[in-house]
C-alpha cells in the first residue's frame, strides 16, 4: 500500500513503524486527498481519533493526528502533519462523520481551525474562553480570569 | 360581514404577536441539572409536539483537563488520574494506560498481573454493565432492577475493596504489572462471586427481557444501522448490537485474553432492546472468562523489573483496549523525559455520544431518555 501511495503522491509521503506501529507523515498539500484515497479506496473506514501535539519551539508548530482503523483489515494506520500557527487544516467530516466533534475538540484545546467544518465551535470549554489549553505556553493553572468573573461571579477558580 | 378568523390567517401574525401555540417548533432545554442525563449534560431538543427533530449536546461541564494534568505529572503519578475519567470502570481505565506506558518503556507485565488484571478488568466489566442496567430501568421506569443490581455490585466492590482497599477508583493496576499480590482468598472469593451472580443475571433477565412495558419502551427505539455506527465511530455494545462482531479483546487480544475462550454477543436490529439483550450477553461471557482465568492463575511475581525513575525513549504509541462503553485509547507522545508530552484519551462515551443526534431523530421525548440510557455514557469521561 505505501508503495502504491508513494508512486501516487511522489516524496511528500514517508512511512515509518515504531514499536509494531505503523505510520505516516505526510506534506501538509497532500492530505486531503491522501485521507480520501485512505477512506474510499484502502478501507480505513473507522476514523478513531482526531488530535494534535503542540511543538511550541518548531516553526511549523502543530502536529494533527489521524489515528485510522480498518475493520476489513483489522489494521491501525496513524496519519501525521505539520502545520503553522494559524495556518487552515481541511475538514474530514465529509468522510467521517464522527470527525465532527473530534475536531471541535482539538479546535477547542489547540485552536486549529478546520475548514469546511460544519459547525466548528468549543465543544468543551464554555463559548467565550479565552486561549486553547493544551497548547504548551498555556500554563497548568492559567484560566480565562475575566470570564469566571463574569459568568460565575466568583473572583478566581483556583 | 367580518369573516371568521381561519387557521391560515391566524398563522399569518406578525412574529411579535405569536404565542406558543403559533409555532410549530420547539426549542426545548434539558439539563445539565436532570436526573435521566446521568451526570451533567444538557441537551437542547428541537421538537414538533412531542416528535424529536434534532438536539444538540452541550457537554464540558465536568470538564477538569486530564490531558493538560498528564503533561506536568510523571507516568507515575498521572496513574491515579485515569480511574477518574469513567469512574464506574475505574479499572478498564487503568488497564489501558498501564499497558500503553508499558509499550513505550518496552516492558511486559508477568503473566500472573495479566491473569489478575483480566479478573478484575472483567469483574469490572460486569459492575459497570450492572450500574447501567439498574439506572437505564430506572430511566424507563422500572424501579426493582436498581435495586438487585445495586445489592450484587457491591459483592464486586467488597472483592476491589480487599484487594486494593478502593471502591470505585481503585487505581489496582502499576505500570508494570499490579502493585498488589493477591489477598488470601482472592480466588475462593471471585469463584464465589461468579456462583452467586450468574443465576441473578437470569433474575435480571425475568424481571425485563419478555416484560411487555419494557419490550415496548425498547424495541425500535432509538435504531442505528451498523454503516451509520462505523462512520460515527460508535463502539462497543453499541456497534455490537447493530450486527458488527468486534470486539478488541478478540481483535487485537491483549493482556491474557488471547487464552480464554468467550464469544462476542451481538444484535440484529441496532435499537435499544437488542443493546439491552447484548450486554446481558457480555455479563455472561465475562463470567465465562473469569471462571477460566481463576482457575489458571499462574504462579510468578506480580510486578515486572521497572525503572524507579520512568523516562520512556523519545516515540510514540497509541494503545486501546474494549472498555464496557467501547474502544479507549491511549495516544501517548514521549520526549525521553520523566513526564509525558502528550497524552491523548480516546474515550468511548464522548464518541459514542455523538451518535445522539441521528438516533433520536423522529422519536418521542420519553425515547430520548431510553436511548441515553443505552448509549451508556459517564459524563466523567465524556469531558475528561
Amino acid at each position: 500500500m505505501v508503495s502504491k501511495l508513494k508512486r501516487q503522491f511522489g516524496s511528500g509521503i514517508e512511512a515509518f513503524t515504531y514499536l509494531g506501529q505503523n505510520y505516516l507523515n505526510v506534506d501538509r498539500s497532500l492530505i486531503t486527498n491522501l485521507l480520501r484515497i485512505l477512506c474510499e479506496e484502502e478501507q480505513f473506514d473507522y476514523c478513531v481519533d482526531i488530535t494534535a501535539v503542540h511543538y511550541p519551539k518548531r516553526e511549523r508548530q502543530f502536529d494533527i493526528v489521524w489515528i485510522l482503523y480498518s475493520f476489513e483489515r483489522n489494521e491501525r494506520l496513524r496519519v501525521k502533519t505539520q502545520i503553522a500557527d494559524g495556518e487552515h487544516i481541511p475538514s474530514a467530516v465529509s468522510m467521517w462523520p464522527t470527525a465532527n466533534w473530534l475536531e471541535r475538540e482539538a479546535y477547542d484545546m489547540f485552536g486549529i481551525h478546520f475548514d469546511g467544518h460544519p459547525d466548528l465551535k468549543r465543544i468543551l470549554l464554555p463559548e467565550g474562553w479565552k486561549g486553547h489549553p493544551l497548547r504548551k505556553d498555556y500554563g497548568i493553572i492559567q484560566q480565562d480570569q475575566e470570564w469566571v468573573q463574569i459568568n460565575l461571579g466568583i473572583e478566581s477558580g483556583q | 360581514m367580518t369573516e371568521p378568523t381561519s387557521t391560515a390567517q391566524h398563522l399569518d401574525l406578525d412574529e411579535s404577536n405569536k404565542t406558543y401555540l403559533d409555532a410549530n417548533e420547539l426549542i426545548l432545554n434539558m439539563g445539565p441539572q436532570h436526573p435521566a442525563t446521568h451526570g451533567v449534560l444538557r441537551v437542547i431538543l428541537k421538537l414538533d409536539g412531542e416528535k424529536v427533530l434534532g438536539l444538540e449536546c452541550v457537554i464540558g461541564y465536568l470538564h477538569r483537563g486530564v490531558e493538560k494534568i498528564a503533561e506536568n505529572r510523571t507516568y507515575t503519578m498521572f496513574n491515579p488520574y485515569v480511574d477518574r475519567m469513567d469512574y464506574v470502570a475505574a479499572v478498564s481505565n487503568g488497564l489501558g494506560y498501564c499497558e500503553a506506558v508499558e509499550k513505550l518503556l518496552n516492558i511486559e507485565a508477568p503473566e500472573r498481573a495479566n491473569y489478575v488484571r483480566v479478573i478484575l478488568t472483567e469483574l469490572n466489566r460486569i459492575a459497570s454493565h450492572q450500574l447501567w442496567l439498574g439506572t437505564h430501568a430506572l430511566d424507563i421506569g422500572a424501579m426493582t432492577p436498581l435495586f438487585y443490581t445495586f445489592r450484587d455490585r457491591e459483592e464486586i466492590l467488597k472483592i476491589f475493596e480487599k484487594y486494593c482497599g478502593a471502591r470505585l477508583t481503585t487505581h489496582a493496576f502499576r505500570i508494570g504489572g499490579c502493585q498488589y499480590e493477591t489477598y488470601e482468598g482472592f480466588e475462593k472469593d471471585v469463584k464465589k462471586f461468579v456462583a452467586f451472580v450468574a443465576p441473578k443475571i437470569d433474575e435480571y433477565e425475568e424481571l425485563l427481557t419478555t416484560n411487555r412495558i419494557w419490550v415496548e419502551r425498547t424495541k425500535n427505539v432509538g435504531v442505528i444501522s451498523a454503516k451509520d455506527c462505523i462512520g460515527l465511530g460508535v463502539t462497543g455494545p453499541v456497534l455490537r448490537a447493530s450486527g458488527v462482531k468486534w470486539d478488541l479483546r478478540k481483535k487485537q487480544p491483549y493482556a491474557a485474553y488471547g487464552k480464554f475462550d468467550f464469544e462476542i454477543p451481538t444484535g440484529q436490529n441496532g435499537d435499544t432492546y437488542d443493546r439491552y439483550l447484548v450486554r446481558m450477553a457480555e455479563m455472561r461471557q465475562s463470567l465465562r472468562i473469569i471462571r477460566q482465568a481463576v482457575d489458571s492463575i499462574p504462579e510468578g511475581p506480580i510486578m515486572a523489573k521497572v525503572p524507579k525513575v520512568m523516562k520512556p525513549p523519545v516515540g510514540e504509541i497509541y494503545h486501546s483496549i474494549e472498555a464496557p462503553k467501547g474502544e479507549l485509547g491511549y495516544f501517548i507522545v514521549s520526549d525521553g523525559s520523566t513526564q509525558p508530552y502528550r497524552v491523548r484519551v480516546r474515550p468511548p462515551s464522548f464518541v459514542n455520544l455523538q451518535a445522539l443526534d441521528l438516533m433520536c431523530r423522529g422519536q418521542l421525548i420519553a425515547d430520548v431518555i431510553a436511548v441515553i440510557g443505552t448509549l451508556d455514557i459517564v459524563l466523567g469521561e465524556v469531558d475528561r
